[in-house]
């Protein structure tokens, strides 16, 4: 198959937990109008591909949400062009295939940085409009779709829409944002920028003697506008959900020791570091695991510290480690995120005593508070509290995941479709209240479905 | 597809009624609530109640005609079961152990074996392999047998016909690789079932049941060949290598 000179090549493809493996003919489109010229001759061609069509960006989806099995998949990779950039008024316009990397290392020298950074710079902006990722300051600024101001769609038709959060199309925008993949292909996007004077951040950790400590921690006001915790996964008993907790905000230039104010933008945040080869089996198991979350919990000052750190190091720590997903050997591993409610501090402590108590270990535990969700149809965040945990795949692990699902889904929580790979349709629908929508407005912008993914597949979104 | 902890949610079995493909359905049908099953077989009592025991786990399950000898109710078949929507395991599980003496003595009973454990099996691969390529995705658990290895005195034409499906298959799993399908080549000794009924067990025999734990441990850890019981890879290690005039006079 050759479409418009644009070879797709057969290529077998998983998300980041490197699990639930499918092939697709995989092209990489030269630029948006590629994209649209693409679409459309698919149609005009008079023969879509059976299985459909997907973009894909950078792969940091967990699970199968940029796969699709035996279609075609879009490397949007291509498109990464930083459009334009207005520094007195903020606004960056990019092409979707950029990655924040690439975007922040742009635009810190100009003193600008983004509302919104995941906690890996290796996604590409379509993908973080796609997944309405979020961050550290989501309880202050949202998540990643709350900051984009217009966004070019290429729709089923192969025409391209340009759809903003409020005006014409607004509709189908909080279908696109969040809506992984489904709904087209975003091609560009202008995005809103906040002032950075430097490329640091000023960062107070914290230790927690347990959860409820913890909780307690993350419920205070608090000035800085970034928090989060890493928890001990594996700690029982009275010391269960002991974590360190980090807060903190964009350091400005007088926050910043002499030596650092030489050259207060400069990005030391970690180009591609040291890569972790394949491995024919995990690293991790209960040993290791707790060897590690005991050590990291005692990495952290036993009393309360502030200093001032690189922004990729607060931010994206993982990001100096080339393929760290492979340290959990060849069958992958799941992340499991979910969010419950604020008053469901119950359910939440029972899911940490669910995972503790397991004998799975996960080593990455995040635990947050989150603010108000977006308008996004299918968005993941949602007042409450968030954690995420990281298992590798092992004897068990379904019947961990069921046990949760029924803590989440009895206090009306989610788990994020982001980072999921196991999950069935019915909890989905149940998870998701506003399902019915997305696929009405799904219906129209793509009546025949075209967009599809082995994750709309498993959940039938 | 299966999911990131081994949950498929379809199930395509071609000999539907064998006590290993069963034991297989059983196994999946409890990881995977409402698992969709096409049971393949010849209608008739036995396809009956194996529909009405997987029905009775929680199963959606389709019976469908299949005759082990013809090729075009081969087709039949494959195209049935795609038509309930992806096949995410197939398990070619049919087959005839035969007489060996006269087997080796009628050129009827001799192909009929042919037919059964090397034509048929091989029609359902390439059928399989279509909808693998056409699905990009797909696991194909196919049934040999240690005899395929080494075959005895007692079972060289059986052994010669799983031989040349088990050579089939392994070469299977490297052509469907690139098109995200994973073959599995399964090599049991003496399982007591329907098939080995009235025969005198072999040392480490084994049973269905532990056939189906090993099918379903190998496909989660993605390996493509699997000995049942464990031991026995070592000993075929061995026997294979054998000189003839030593293999002849073991007591096998």
């Amino acid at each position: 198959m050759s479409v418009l000179g644009v070879d797709p090549q057969r290529r077998t493809l998983t998300g980041w937990g490197r699990t639930a493996p499918s092939a697709a003919d995989v092209a990489v489109p030269p630029g948006p109008d590629g994209v649209a010229a693409l679409i459309a001759s698919l149609r005009t061609g008079g023969d879509p591909p059976a299985r459909g069509v997907l973009a894909r960006g950078l792969g940091r989806s967990y699970g199968d949400a940029a796969q699709n099995a035996g279609g075609l998949v879009l490397d949007m990779t291509g498109c990464d062009r930083i459009l334009s950039i207005d520094v007195d008024r903020g606004v960056v316009r990019v092409e979707a295939g950029v990655s924040i990397d690439t975007l922040t290392r742009t635009l810190l020298p100009l003193g600008l940085w983004l509302p919104v950074v995941p906690g890996t710079r290796q996604v590409t902006v379509g993908g973080a409009i796609a997944a309405d990722v979020h961050g550290k300051n989501h309880h202050v600024s949202g998540s990643f779709g709350d900051h984009v101001l217009a966004l070019d769609l290429v729709t089923a038709d192969g025409a391209l829409r340009t759809l903003t959060p409020d005006g014409p199309g607004a509709e189908a925008f909080w279908a696109t944002v969040g809506g992984m993949g489904l709904t087209g292909v975003v091609v560009r996007a202008t995005l809103s920028c906040v002032p950075a004077q430097t490329a640091y951040a000023v960062v107070r950790t914290e230790r927690a003697r347990d959860l409820d400590h913890l909780l307690e921690l993350l419920a205070e006001d608090d000035p800085d506008p970034y928090s989060v915790a890493w928890f001990d996964a594996l700690a029982r008993g009275p010391r269960m959900g002991r974590a360190v907790l980090t807060r903190g905000r964009l350091a400005r230039l007088d926050d910043l020791p002499a030596r650092l104010a030489k050259r207060p933008t400069a990005f030391g945040g970690g180009g591609p570091g040291p890569g972790v080869p394949p491995m024919p089996y995990g690293l991790l198991n209960r040993a290791t695991g707790r060897a590690f979350n005991e050590l990291w919990f005692r990495k952290a000052p036993a009393r309360p510290t502030t200093d001032v750190q690189p922004l990729g190091a607060f931010f994206q720590p993982l990001d100096g480690v080339r393929d760290w997903n492979r340290v959990y050997g060849p069958r992958g591993f799941c992340q499991y995120q979910f969010v419950v409610p604020p008053s469901e501090t119950e359910a939440f402590r029972r899911a940490v005593a669910l995972i503790a108590d397991s004998g799975h270990p996960s080593c990455l535990n995040v635990l947050k508070r989150m603010g108000e969700s977006s308008p996004g149809l299918l968005s993941f965040p949602a007042p409450g509290w968030t954690l995420a945990v990281d298992l590798p795949v092992g004897p068990g692990l379904d019947r961990l995941f069921h046990r949760l699902d029924d803590v989440v889904l009895g206090a009306g929580g989610r788990v994020y479709l982001a980072k999921d790979a196991r999950l069935g349709p019915d909890a989905v629908e149940a998870m998701y209240p506003r399902l019915a929508e997305f696929r009405a407005a799904r219906r129209v912008l793509d009546p025949e479905g075209l967009f599809v993914s082995d994750l709309a597949r498993r959940v039938l979104l | 597809m299966l999911d990131a902890t081994g949950r498929p949610r379809s199930l395509f079995l071609l000999g539907g009624t064998s006590d290993i493909a069963l034991a297989v359905a059983e196994r999946y049908a409890a990881r995977t609530p409402g698992l969709r099953v096409v049971l393949a077989a010849r209608p008739g009592e036995r396809r009956d109640a194996a529909v009405g025991r997987l029905g009775d786990l929680g199963c959606e399950v389709h019976a469908v005609d299949l005759e082990a000898r013809s090729v075009e109710s081969h087709q039949d078949a494959v195209r049935a079961a795609a038509g309930h929507g992806d096949i995410d395991v197939a398990v070619v599980a049919y087959g005839l152990l035969g007489d060996n003496e006269r087997a080796w003595t009628d050129v009827a009973a001799g192909t009929e074996l042919a037919e059964v454990n090397f034509v048929g099996p091989l029609a359902a691969g390439i059928l399989l392999g279509e909808q693998v390529r056409r699905q990009g995705h797909g696991i194909v658990v196919a049934l040999s047998s240690v005899a395929a290895e080494r075959p005895r005195r007692s079972n060289f034409v059986y052994g010669a016909t799983k031989a040349g499906a088990d050579a089939f298959f392994t070469g299977l799993g490297e052509a469907l690789r690139e098109h995200g399908g994973h073959v599995l080549v399964v090599r049991p000794g003496f399982v007591r079932s329907k098939m080995t009924a009235g025969l005198e067990p072999a040392p480490l025999a084994t049973d269905p049941g532990r056939v189906a734990d090993a099918v379903l441990a190998a496909v989660d850890a993605r390996r493509e060949q699997v000995w049942v019981p464990g031991a026995m890879r070592g000993v075929m290690v061995v026997l294979r290598h054998l000189p003839r005039p030593v293999f002849r006079r073991l007591p096998i």
